[in-house]
């Protein structure tokens, strides 16, 4: 099929990457002006807000620390499944591969307990601005968090045939979706401070 | 993607190790960073600052950026450029 882009395992002459990295950096291009515009909006309504809560008040700042210590765990033990892959060592991929997983489960964990409090405090995204802001922004990280389990979930069962077949390509795929990963890390290496601190 | 050697990658992994510690470092001075009394303005930038710390890191060694080939660099200054004019544009809008 003409059009269709295919997968390479070596670099391409033109853009001198693979397709599949420049298609994931395109992607994560476009996730940066999704969350980016998410902070704009953010910026504006509290800049332009009369009052603005300190977020340390009102916001569980321990939990959220943890949070980051979990997910930037995840993002170790997530380069260190693709190591593992790259050097061809199945079981080292699946062990890091399945801790990742687990981190990843922990910190919707705790969001799932943070967001239980404020509701049963009857906080909602309709409260004020400062609630629409959190729920909103932690809310669509949250859902990034889910979709990149379900994708690493995929890899570490179903997708790991593909090691026995081409473990050049799937090696390839834990990269990508490694990269995915660690930009999730990076947008909550932002709200953090943002949300919680300032 | 280009292949590594294993002994390229072991190298690789003991840099991951470092920057996770550097990692833990920052964070335990994001934190500590706002108890700190100081004017809202530079509260901001400090916190800002550390998280762009962090990011880059992240950027630069688990995501292969200090490496990588010259399209993807093009892509993300690319996106940085709308990125900045997102930011720019409702705060000069903004009323």
């Amino acid at each position: 099929m003409d059009g269709l882009i295919k997968h390479i395992s070596h670099p391409h002459p033109v853009t001198g990457v693979t397709n599949s990295k420049l298609g994931i950096w395109l992607f994560l291009a476009s996730e940066v002006m999704l969350f980016g515009a998410l902070f704009s909006a953010y910026v504006v309504l509290r800049t332009g807000a009369p009052a603005w809560p300190e977020g340390a008040k009102i916001l569980n700042v321990p939990l959220a620390t943890l949070n980051t210590f979990i997910l930037i765990t995840s993002s170790v033990t997530m380069v260190l499944s693709w190591a593992a892959a790259a050097t061809r060592d199945l079981g080292k991929f699946r062990k890091w591969m399945a801790i990742t997983i687990l981190l990843g489960c922990a910190f919707l964990v705790v969001k799932a307990f943070e967001y239980q409090s404020k509701f049963s405090h009857h906080h909602y995204p309709a409260t004020d601005n400062f609630y629409a802001t959190y729920f909103t922004l932690t809310g669509l990280h949250g859902i990034h968090v889910i979709c990149g389990l379900l994708a690493n979930l995929w890899l570490l069962l179903p997708g790991s045939k593909l090691f026995a077949k081409d473990p050049e390509m799937f090696t390839g795929r834990i990269e990508a979706a490694g990269l995915y990963w660690h930009f999730v890390d990076l947008v909550w290496i932002f709200l953090f401070p943002v949300l919680y601190l300032l | 993607m280009t292949t590594h050697t294993a002994a390229e990658i072991k190298q690789h992994v003991t840099v991951y190790v470092r920057v996770f510690a550097a990692l833990l470092v920052l964070t335990v001075l994001t934190v500590g960073v706002s108890y700190v009394k100081m004017p809202v303005a530079a509260g901001i930038a400090v916190a800002l600052a550390i998280a762009t710390l962090k990011a880059g890191l992240v950027a630069s060694f688990f995501m292969h950026l200090s490496t990588e080939k010259r399209i993807i660099l093009l892509t993300l200054a690319l996106t940085a450029v709308f990125f900045v004019v997102l930011l720019i544009y409702p705060a000069l809008h903004a009323r």
